[in-house]
């Protein structure tokens, strides 16, 4: 154990201390950061693996009648696709990779509340996810009974075989994974915080990621009871969703002896319906601190933004039914309008990130456009999620394209666009090194036009009856040409990710300092080094607002009207485009005196032109082109 | 600590609302429960750091036993506290342990027993139980730094 003590003005981070090396170091770490880059790179991986999936899906769909695949290993396909990218890619990342990495930073600690804890989460969720790709290698094939296993599909007399009970295995594993993060994340916010950062100093990422962590808690427990209760079911001769088997010698069904396959959905749904914005939330928090750094402004409407997360939060666990609706067995009108409801705080977010952006001098940098990609495609699944909202609507396009289109554009929107804006915003500061701006746009563009192409298509074969998780379909009813379309299109979003390997190739190789705060930006992390040194901080500057690095950084123009700014000497007036005469690099010069920050300093200078004269956060692409070689941080890109 | 326990008690009243109209309308179990243990899930811990709210503001339960002793707010709570305010220890943090990898890999082999057989549920089970007197052991020692 190692006491943490923070003396006076100075913080707790020191050089590592010496242990293990190599392998061992990583197996023995519990670093929240070298934690939270392996669940990005991880979860990362994940992410490729299931696009390829998701390819095969595309390719056997463009003729009614494909070969490419055969039936079943389309089920294969669809479910493991779909299992990956929920489960395995899209929560993880956020809540296990960018939450772990950066919610400490932001809030100031040293390292998350449970370290070893931590870490075991890492190890449980990567031993699920090769659990669940393990399902590959065994006879039968991996799991084939979709994301969401409904019962009585999923119970042994329909889909036997070992891939679906690692498939179950592998979930109760990420389960608890996700309920220890979650319990860390907790921890850490409300324990951990630097001294000055109150709840309402700190930024919406973290509120996000708290309101996320509870969602986690109240969610996954029902999941592993679920799954428990499903392995019961298949293994355990229990009856709790199976409906076969329980009738009378006289042949009509006894109640008593029958379970429910509903009830699967009402406790699967439970988890599910929460588990979307599990999987939603951290990437509005994301955008949320990405757009006012790329804006030059505070961001619009604070308060209202955590009020507005906890209320989709609140939300969003009384809406599970509305899964439901073609059962008949559930409340319409309930599950209708709490689900309509949600609609209201969501336009609140959208109103207050447009307000964000409203006036502000915008600047086009790669993590800015992934934000905006994101503002367009969840405004348009959110959207047609208003229109599933509405049961005789529901009752139309339930099971159809339309749906699959929907979630795409809402999952796709948050965890792809602004999950990787996330990531290219947040890549400088774990690498200390840059990404490439121009490759970085090219995938952007090139992800844009694909998920467009991609999904839009798919509204309207859904339109068209077209049922999802059908490997063919009938020649004769106009669908094939949208399914083409949208193959195009997938394609065009494989292509933008073959784009940010190469971009990830390009830093690994020619590596461009980042210096500590390359894009101007707000909140803590971006106060210490990149990467940061272990526990993190050498130096916390005085935290008066949820901006304390610009604080730090403008000091005559401090965030003057954001909540709980308290200056009591602050100079009035704001550095507008015309500037105010700050020194280039300000974040660097003379106020990290000393041998440690005095490299820090020239570091950033070349990256973090905060106060120059056009207001643009530095030339963060192209900084000079000095090309350093060997930045800070020296180990190379995923 | 309010802000905290305003925000977990806020969860559980919210959720004991949702729980009694969704049982008045529904009239559905299993939905019902669920909501049930979300309300608690807010109630429970958000009593608990309202319960040291009161504290540092000098009482010794929640509303009544006055006591002289006043603690005050922490540093991260007061909107006008220094980096000085903090000084002191902020936790203790342990250094690379191997612990969590053992757990983690009897973890995973206990599970892949239900799958490919018992015997897997052997190796599983000794590696949590090795981790788990391990952790606690280097949690006494202090393990590696």
């Amino acid at each position: 154990m190692t006491d943490v003590i923070a003396p006076p003005a100075v913080a707790h981070a020191h050089e590592e201390e010496h242990g293990p090396s190599g392998l061992m170091k990583w197996i023995t770490t519990t670093d929240h950061k070298v934690i939270g880059l392996s669940y990005i790179i991880t979860s990362v991986v994940l992410f490729y693996i299931a696009g390829l999936l998701a390819m095969g899906i595309r390719v056997q769909l463009i003729t009614p009648s494909g070969t490419f695949i055969s039936f079943q290993q389309f089920n294969e396909l669809f479910s493991m696709h779909g299992s990956i990218m929920l489960y395995l890619f899209a929560g993880p990342f956020a809540f296990g990779g960018l939450a772990n990495y950066i919610v400490p930073l932001q809030v100031g600690a040293p390292d998350m509340a449970f370290p070893r804890l931590n870490a075991l989460s890492y190890w449980l969720y990567l031993g699920g996810s090769i659990m669940m790709l393990m399902g590959f290698a065994v006879a039968g094939g991996a799991a084939n009974f979709g994301w969401v296993a409904y019962a009585p599909l999923s119970t042994s007399t329909y889909t036997p075989g070992a891939g679906q009970d690692l498939w179950v295995m592998a979930l109760v594993l990420t389960g608890f994974s996700a309920i220890f993060t979650g319990v860390n994340l907790v921890g850490t916010i409300f324990y951990l915080r630097a001294p000055g950062m109150t709840m309402f100093r700190m930024p919406i990422f973290t509120w996000n990621m708290l309101v996320t962590a509870i969602l986690i808690l109240i969610a996954f427990p029902v999941l592993t009871a679920a799954l428990v209760m499903l392995f019961a079911d298949r293994h355990f001769g229990t009856k709790i969703y199976e409906v076969v088997g329980c009738h009378m010698a006289s042949g009509a069904p006894d109640a008593h002896a029958c379970g429910s396959s509903v009830l699967w959905q009402n406790l699967f749904w439970f988890f599910g319906h929460p588990e979307v914005y599990i999987l939603a939330l951290p990437y509005f928090g994301m955008v949320t601190t990405i757009l006012p750094v790329f804006s030059r402004k505070p961001v619009f409407g604070y308060k209202t933004l955590v009020f507005a997360t906890m209320a989709i939060a609140a939300l969003s666990t009384g809406v599970w039914a509305h899964h439901m609706f073609t059962t008949g067995t559930v409340l319409l009108p309930f599950f209708s309008l709490m689900t309509l409801l949600i609609a209201v705080p969501t336009g609140i977010k959208f109103f207050n990130w447009i307000g964000t952006m409203w006036r502000g001098q915008i600047v086009y940098k790669t993590p800015f456009l992934f934000c905006f990609g994101f503002l367009l495609g969840f405004l348009m699944g959110g959207v047609t999620g208003v229109i599933l909202a509405a049961p005789p609507l529901d009752f139309f396009v339930h099971t159809t394209y339309f749906v699959v289109a929907h979630f795409h554009q809402v999952l796709f929107g948050s965890a792809v666009f602004a999950g990787f804006g996330g990531f290219y915003f947040w890549f400088p500061k774990m690498f200390g090194r840059m990404l490439n701006d121009r490759l970085g746009k090219v995938h952007f563009w090139l992800l844009f036009v694909g998920f467009w192409l991609t999904f839009m298509p798919q509204y309207i074969v859904g339109l068209r009856g077209m049922p999802r998780r059908v490997a063919s379909y009938p020649a004769d009813l106009g669908w094939q040409s949208w399914n083409i379309a949208s193959t195009i299109g997938a394609f065009l979003i494989a292509a933008s990710f073959a784009v940010m390997l190469v971009n990830l190739w390009v830093s690994w190789r020619y590596p461009v300092s980042a210096g500590d705060n390359p894009w101007d930006a707000h909140t803590l992390e971006w106060f210490t080094t990149s990467p940061p040194p272990h526990h993190n901080y050498m130096h916390l500057p005085m935290i008066r607002s949820e901006r304390p690095t610009w604080d730090y950084n403008h000091p005559t123009s401090p965030s003057i009207g954001v909540h709980g700014a308290r200056y009591a000497t602050a100079t009035p007036g704001r550095d507008g485009p015309s500037g105010n005469g700050h020194p280039p690099g300000g974040n660097g010069s003379g106020v990290h005196a000393g041998e440690a920050s005095a490299s820090r300093a020239e570091g950033a200078s070349g990256g973090s032109g905060g106060g120059d004269a056009g207001g643009q956060p530095g030339a963060a692409g192209e900084p000079g082109g000095s090309g350093e070689p060997g930045g800070p941080g020296g180990e190379g890109a995923p | 600590m309010r802000t905290e326990s305003r925000f977990l008690i806020g969860v559980g009243a919210f959720f004991g609302v949702i729980a009694i109209s969704y049982w008045f309308t529904a009239y559905e179990d299993g939905g019902t429960m669920m909501l049930v243990g979300v309300t608690a899930l807010g109630f429970l811990p958000g009593s608990y750091y309202y319960f040291w709210h009161r504290r540092f503001r000098g009482y010794k339960y929640f509303f009544w036993g006055r006591t002289e002793r006043v603690v005050g707010t922490r540093p991260e709570d007061r909107s006008d506290a220094t980096i000085e305010d903090g000084a002191g220890v902020v936790s203790s943090f342990p250094g690379s342990s191997v612990w969590p990898f053992i757990l983690g890999s009897g973890a995973f082999a206990l599970l892949l027993s239900f799958v490919f057989g018992l015997w897997l549920a052997m190796v599983g089970g000794s590696l949590i139980l090795t981790s788990l007197v391990g952790v606690t052991a280097e949690s006494r020692r202090g393990g590696h730094h």
